[in-house]
Formats: C-alpha cells, sequence, structure tokens
C-alpha cells in the first residue's frame, strides 16, 4: 500500500532523512520510532506529499506521490502533530469544510460528517467551536478530519502526543479498530504505544534505519540470547554449576539470595527454549523451585541500545547498528 | 472550481467568525459616512451660495462631479488602502501559523486551487465593503438625480483597483507566520505604490513615467471620471495576476521545491 524506497531528504545542508525505504502492507499498522528530531515527522510528511523528496520514490496505493499528487492524497488521511483545526469553526462546520476539499461527493457529506462524529467520539460536541474544546477532543476532530473521506492509507503522526492516560488508552482502541480497513502509519517515541497498537516497527534515528521487525522479534532478535530467570531454595554453588551443565545454557549469574533463596539470571543460546530443562535439573535434585520465568528485553532497553550505539561508534557503515538492521529486516 | 468555492467560503467564514470583517467593515462605514457627509454638506453650501448669487454664467454643478467622482478616486482609495493589509494579512500567515496549511497542501487540491479560493474569499468581503459604498451613494439618487452610467465604471474599477491590492497582499502573507509582519508589509508597499506618480512633479524623463505608470492612482482617475480605458483595466488585472503568480511560486518554496 505504501512504498518508501531511497527517501533522503535534506534541508539545505542538513540531511533530515537519508536513504530510508520500507513497505507497509495493506491493512497493516506500522510504527515509526525513533527519538525526537529523527526524522519521522519529516518522513511523515513527504508521504503526505506535504514536502518533496530530495530523491527516493514513495508511492501511496500505487501512485507515485510527485508524479500524482492529487490521486495519492485522495487516498492518504493525515493527522499532522498538532491536529489542523481552525479554532473558530464548529466541529460540524470543519468536518464539512474538509469533507469538501478531501473530495467526498457533496450529498454525501452530511452523513459522512455524522458517521465519522460518531466513530470518533466528537458528535456531543459537534456544534461547539473547536477552539473551547480539551486537547483530546482536538485531537480527535483531527483523527475525524483525516477519517472523513475513508481513506486507504493512514498517516499519524504522534496521535498521542498531550492526551491524558485515559485519553491515550480511547484513542489507542480507535486506531487499533480501524487498522485492516486502513492502512496506518504511525510515529512515537513512546515505546509502550508501539508494542499495543503496532503490527510492525521501524526504528529511526538521526535520519536511518536502524532496525524492522514485529515489537516481539525486535525484542528477541536484538538481543542475540533467551534470558531465563530461576528462583530456587537449596545450595546455590551446587545449583549453580547444575543449572551450567544443562544443555543450551551459555552463562549463569545469581543475581539475588535471600536466605537460601537465589535468584539466576540465565542467558541460553538463542531459539533454545531450556525452561523445561531446567525445572528437571532443578527439581531431579530436590531442591525447590520457586519461580521459572523468561525475561525478554524490554522496548525501552532495545530503543537505547539501538539509539545510542549509533552515536556512540560512529566508525563507518559498519557498526553494529548497521548490522543489527541487517540482521533484522524482514525480506 | 468546487474546490476553489469551497476554500472561498472557508475564509470568508473565518472573516465573519471572527472580529475581522466587522471591524473593517465597521471602520470603512464610519469613514465613508464621514466623508459622504462632508461632500454633500459642501455640495449643499456651495449650491446654495451659487444660486444666491444667481448662477453668474458658471456651468451647473453636478453630483457626479461633486460628490460622487472626488469621494471615491480622492479618499475610498486611501481609506480602502489602509483596509486592505487587515483583510490579506491573515491569508497565509494564520495557516502557516496554527499548522492548517498542512492540512490544504495534503489535501487533494492544487495549488492554484488553494490560492484562487483564498483570493475569491478576500475579494468577496471587499466586494461587501464596496456595497457599502453604493448604498451610500443610493441616497443620492434617491434626493438627486445623478447620471447612473458613470458608477459602472466606477463599480469596475474600484473593484479591479481591490483585486490587484488584494493579490500583492496574499503574497505578503506567504512571507511569514506572523500577520502583523504581513500586514505591514502590505501597509508600506501598497502606500509606496499609490504615492509613486509624485516622481512626476520633479521628474520628465522616460524613467520617472514608467515609474508613475505603475503608481495604482493613476489608473484609477478615468474610472473615477466613469471612462473604462482597457489599458487601466488590463494594468489592474496584470497586477492582480502577477499578484497570484508570485503567490503561487511562494508557496512552492515554502514546500522547499523551488
Amino acid at each position: 500500500m505504501i512504498e518508501v524506497a531511497g527517501l533522503t531528504k535534506r534541508y539545505g545542508p542538513t540531511l533530515a532523512v537519508s536513504d530510508v525505504s520500507f513497505e507497509v502492507v495493506k491493512g497493516e499498522v506500522l510504527g515509526f520510532l525513533g527519538p525526537n528530531g529523527a526524522g519521522k515527522t519529516t518522513t511523515m510528511r513527504v508521504i503526505t506529499g506535504y514536502l518533496p523528496p530530495s530523491e527516493g520514490k514513495v508511492l501511496v496505493a500505487g501512485y507515485d506521490i510527485v508524479e500524482e499528487p492529487l490521486e495519492a492524497k485522495r487516498r492518504t488521511g493525515y493527522l499532522p502533530e498538532t491536529p489542523p483545526v481552525y479554532p473558530d469553526m464548529t466541529v460540524t462546520e470543519y468536518l464539512s469544510f474538509v469533507a469538501r476539499i478531501k473530495g467526498v461527493p457533496r450529498k454525501e457529506v452530511k452523513a459522512r460528517v455524522g458517521e465519522i462524529s460518531e466513530k470518533c467520539a466528537v458528535a456531543d460536541v459537534r456544534n461547539r467551536q473547536i477552539g473551547k474544546l480539551s486537547k483530546g477532543y482536538r485531537q480527535r476532530v483531527g483523527l475525524a478530519q483525516a477519517l472523513i473521506h475513508n481513506p486507504d492509507v493512514l498517516i499519524l503522526d504522534e496521535p498521542t502526543a498531550g492526551l491524558d492516560p485515559k485519553q491515550i488508552i480511547e484513542t489507542r482502541e480507535l486506531i487499533r479498530g480501524l487498522a485492516g480497513q486502513h492502512t496506518i502509519v504511525l510515529s512515537t517515541h513512546i515505546l509502550p504505544e508501539v508494542s499495543k497498537t503496532c503490527d510492525r516497527v521501524v526504528v529511526i534515528n538521526q535520519g536511518k534505519i536502524v532496525a524492522v521487525g514485529a515489537p516481539s522479534e525486535l525484542t528477541q532478535r536484538l538481543q542475540g540470547y533467551e534470558t531465563v530467570l530461576v528462583t530456587v531454595v537449596g545450595p546455590s554453588a551446587e545449583v549453580m554449576e547444575k543449572l551450567q551443565r544443562v544443555g543450551g545454557v551459555n552463562m549463569v549469574e545469581p543475581r539475588e539470595a535471600q536466605d537460601s533463596r537465589v535468584t539466576f539470571e540465565i542467558h541460553a543460546e538463542k531459539g533454545h527454549d531450556v525452561r523445561a530443562e531446567l525445572a528437571k535439573a532443578v527439581v531431579e535434585s530436590n531442591w525447590k523451585l520457586l519461580e521459572l520465568k523468561t525475561s525478554g528485553m524490554s522496548l525501552e532497553d532495545i530503543f537505547l541500545k539501538l539509539t545510542t550505539k549509533d552515536l556512540g561508534e560512529e566508525s563507518g557503515d559498519n557498526g553494529p547498528a548497521s548490522d543489527v538492521a541487517k540482521h533484522l529486516s524482514l525480506e | 472550481m468546487r474546490n476553489v468555492f469551497a476554500i472561498a467560503g472557508k475564509e470568508l467564514r473565518h472573516y465573519f467568525n471572527s472580529p475581522i470583517a466587522y471591524l473593517v467593515m465597521t471602520v470603512y462605514a464610519a469613514l465613508c459616512g464621514f466623508f459622504f457627509y462632508s461632500f454633500t454638506a459642501t455640495y449643499v453650501m456651495q449650491s446654495f451660495r451659487m444660486q444666491a448669487m444667481g448662477g453668474m454664467g458658471a456651468p451647473p454643478m453636478n453630483l457626479n462631479d461633486y460628490i460622487i467622482r472626488p469621494l471615491l478616486s480622492g479618499v475610498l482609495t486611501v481609506v480602502l488602502l489602509l483596509l486592505l493589509p487587515l483583510i490579506t494579512m491573515r491569508l497565509y500567515a494564520e495557516e502557516k501559523r496554527s499548522g492548517t496549511i498542512e492540512l490544504l497542501l495534503t489535501s487533494p487540491l492544487t495549488d492554484l486551487q488553494i490560492i484562487l479560493g483564498k483570493f475569491l474569499g478576500a475579494l468577496a468581503l471587499y466586494a461587501v465593503l464596496i456595497g457599502m459604498t453604493f448604498l451610500y451613494l443610493g441616497i443620492l439618487f434617491v434626493y438627486g438625480n445623478p447620471n447612473a452610467k458613470p458608477l459602472i465604471a466606477q463599480v469596475l474599477g474600484i473593484l479591479l483597483y481591490g483585486a490587484a491590492l488584494l493579490a500583492l497582499g496574499m503574497w505578503f502573507s506567504t512571507f511569514t507566520k506572523n500577520q502583523i509582519v504581513a500586514g505591514a508589509i502590505s501597509l508600506a508597499v501598497f502606500l509606496l505604490l499609490f504615492v509613486l506618480d509624485w516622481v512626476t512633479a520633479y521628474g520628465t524623463g522616460t524613467p520617472s513615467r514608467v515609474i508613475a505608470y505603475m503608481s495604482l492612482t493613476t489608473h484609477f482617475e478615468n474610472f473615477a471620471k466613469g471612462v473604462i480605458d482597457l489599458a487601466d483595466v488590463v494594468f489592474y488585472t496584470s497586477v492582480a495576476a502577477l499578484g497570484i503568480f508570485l503567490t503561487a511560486r511562494s508557496v512552492e518554496a515554502l514546500k522547499g521545491r523551488a
């Protein structure tokens, strides 16, 4: 549905986005993750046709955004970081205006505005001036605006920024509900958002893609090994030795000890589930197994790892980050 | 065209949702009313005096020459010149400041549709002002018998005059996010264009004639007399077209495409 190939965007001498390529398939929710100033907004602005690319190609629903901008724009809904609303208009006035310029047939405008107001939960304020609405409502009016012409592609720039927790949850649910009928690209610098709403994540830093993958995949692959935490009651030295001998285990490290209770962190080979073996080893030796759990690397860890490593080791193209990118990118 | 009208309608709605339309209309109505009253009162005084002196062979006074023409070309062009920046300054500056420009530029609209829409919206408000002028002039028709035909040229002239200024003002509005800055630039340029023909007072060569020709006032003279001269029509239309063209270039540059 969206194809971005070799996208580069320069603002004068500054390189905002450098050689970014990715694809989004129909009905997918793609998360764009990166620190502030990483180039998320710039990339989205190019996809929506607001900024022209310096190099590279962007296809939206099969239409080149530079060659056939009107066709591409007809199929795109866009919510910028600050909702593009006119404070002096009422919600209905505003949505009717947007419907008209987005090409909704005149006869359908009224029905469409009503429908979308219900869907985005702004129907109860439809006759109020947008300038007098709360931030949450304004954001939803912005979302309604992006959806008014039922676009194939929905581009949302930080859709939950500045909302309170309840509103964030509601907005996320709304977005999840839209997946399937619309192809969605959303950007965020908030990590839980990605794992909650997205099918796939593109991590971008300093204008470059550093990783692509499903949120769970990212967690697993990036780490390179599986971590298991085991809490056992028993003689710690012996337990440690025994655990070390379990097949697939690379390293055992005591983490916490309380009375006779010890927690070990175990690194196993990637793709190896050693939990059953570990449990067996403990129970066979008649020690008490209190807890056994895998511990994934949190998205926060990954994010920091990806975005800070890149900063620290700028020795060229063969830094660890690009290895990771190679490693992670889906076919 | 439908898109153009959608934008024009939106612009007009902004004017009337905000105090701008009412402010401009009130100021204009007050000034226009004052000048109309002054000219009429002077006219009445003078015609009394002429009557008392028995005419003395002077040609009869008429309303067209003594009230309508000086009112339009002498003062209202200046009043409009001062008020028009209030109309044009927000056209692009406000969209840039509030980020709504992103909505317009990512909608399936061509740049020209947006520009023409905004231009027409501003022109519509301007037409309302002009309509108010002719309400005043209508009073003359109720109590006197001025010649109606020159009015056609005068309406056309003042609309073209406004169109030229509005197009330029719209261009200045693309320069900045700040409405005040856009308004100040417009005001400065409008005033300069207005006084350009003063150069003929001290220069007689070709350069000063060319400069004087670019003045907005010189081209209004004929219209005020009731004469439609193609040269003047072409002049104002060209300035308006130039303003629209420059706006288009400026919007293009805004997107980093130029």
